[in-house]
């Protein structure tokens, strides 16, 4: 049976493994390679990774880390961070990445998503849709790290992006990003109300019934759970120790 | 296993983790679009990501087209397809209405689902590969490990002789066919962890 994906989502600055709260207050949690060893060990369905200052820094992630990355790991991953342009999708392909993730690109430049994925296929471009609640309580997608608002709905942009070719959608909540506070169910309805490409739900997980509750059509209806804390972090007091699920409490728990 | 295996680059996807698994079983392999290095492999491997008519067109476009039907056909060396270039060895596809390279006998069709919100296209996770009993290409895969699929396409086949493994998503399809020297899979054994690793091993051992 299909069983949707648990994906660690792994945050990078400066070369090391981190995470925010609200996309902000960068904790460092460790060396990147080593959790992919781990991951591996432990059998993760998919890594994603994220370089979370890349955008605003004018520079892409690190192609030697993403060789790295691809020479360690036994399952699909995707990259983020910096894409702008084709040739830097091709780059980051190359070096050994499934999928490419682009969020302010998409964002600033229409047909972008059109482009990469007349180019590179529909299956290898991820957009990732950072969504805030501003003060007007309104949810809408945030580009460059959560700081420029497009003003645009997230249904409204996930269609956008799905008409353009995007292969899969992230749909990340900042208010809930380090929170573990539970996913945002209804933005994630909303979005998958609309979506016929797959969605990674992502923002506040905090447990894996949390994942496997998010995917269920009656919660959310992702075809994916992403989470960054649950995954770097254990206990109360917020140890750091990367983690993952066994297959078997996996099968379980998504009722297999 | 000191065989000359060779990866056909046809400029379709991510090339780069097939050759670290297959390094990882012991098999050195070489990535290659040239039709001189490809002519003396004596394994061939054809994956791929992307649109099936972009694939055989990039094919034609290398001059590999009528090489490989000569190798794979007539010299009978052993081939393996990976997703997109497991869907290149049927007859036709749907997916920019191309010919296919028809090693196996089939046509390539768009998945159709009952309640597109419920089942995403493309389908994208882990899902089952049954292999039915004494399936000698997954012999010592684990049967409830599953497998990395991505594919909005899958193959049809004419002859049920040919169909290797089956599994479901919405809808039954062939995640896995093999007829004598030309074994193909839907899913990605590369980025399946160890089953997939034994996989490249079994294959690699039999054919």
């Amino acid at each position: 049976m299909f069983r949707p994906r648990v994906i660690p989502v792994l945050q990078l600055m400066n070369k090391g493994l981190v995470k925010t709260v609200h996309f902000k207050n960068p904790k460092y949690v460790g060396d990147p390679i080593n959790a992919v060893k781990i991951f591996n060990d432990l059998e993760a369905d998919e890594l994603v990774f994220v370089d979370i200052t890349a955008s605003r820094e004018g520079r892409l992630i690190d192609l030697d880390f993403v060789e790295r990355v691809g020479d360690q790991a036994n399952m699909p991953f995707a990259v983020g961070g910096g894409i702008k342009d084709l040739r830097q999708i091709q780059s980051v392909l190359r070096a050994g990445a499934e999928k490419v993730i682009v969020n302010s690109a998409a964002m600033m430049t229409p047909g972008f998503v059109k482009a990469a994925s007349d180019e590179f296929g529909s299956s290898t471009i991820v957009v990732s849709l950072d969504v805030k609640k501003g003060w007007s309580r309104k949810n809408t997608v945030w580009g460059m790290s959560g700081t420029r608002n497009s003003k645009k709905s997230p249904p409204d942009s996930a269609l956008e992006m799905q008409e353009e070719g995007a292969g899969e959608i992230i749909i990340n909540s900042i208010n809930r990003d380090g929170t573990m506070l539970g996913y945002d169910h209804d933005l994630v309805r909303s979005v998958c109300k609309v979506s016929t490409v797959p969605v990674i739900a992502l923002g506040g997980c905090r447990s894996i019934e949390d994942a496997s509750k998010v995917c269920s059509f009656k919660w959310g209806g992702a075809n994916a759970a992403g989470a960054g804390s649950l995954f770097v972090y254990h206990g109360p007091r917020k140890a750091v120790l990367v983690n993952y699920p066994d297959q078997s409490q996996l099968s379980s728990i998504f009722n297999d | 296993m000191h065989r000359r295996a060779v990866i056909v680059d046809y400029g379709m996807g991510n090339l780069r983790s097939v050759f670290n698994k297959l390094k990882v079983v012991g098999q050195h392999a070489e990535v290659s679009s040239s039709p001189e290095v490809i002519r003396r492999a004596d394994f061939l491997i054809l994956p791929g990501v992307g649109h099936f008519a972009k694939g055989i067109s990039n094919i034609k476009e290398l001059g590999l087209w009528d090489l490989l039907n000569e190798m794979v056909l007539v010299k009978a060396t052993p081939i393996m397809g990976i997703c997109l270039g497991m869907q290149l060895m049927a007859n036709s596809s749907e997916e920019g209405d191309s010919e296919g390279f028809g090693w196996i006998e089939g046509r390539i069709h768009q998945n159709i689902h009952s309640d597109y919100l419920r089942f995403k296209v493309p389908h994208i996770g882990w899902n089952d590969v049954d292999r039915g009993i004494d399936n000698l290409f997954f012999e010592g895969v684990d049967g409830t490990k599953k497998f990395y699929f991505v594919h909005g396409y899958h193959m049809q086949c004419s002859n049920k002789n040919d169909v290797l493994a089956t599994s479901e998503y919405d809808f039954e399809f062939v995640s896995a066919v093999q007829r004598k020297n030309i074994v193909g899979f839907q899913f990605h054994p590369e980025k399946s962890h160890l089953q997939g690793q034994k996989l490249f091993q079994n294959v690699l051992q039999i054919l």
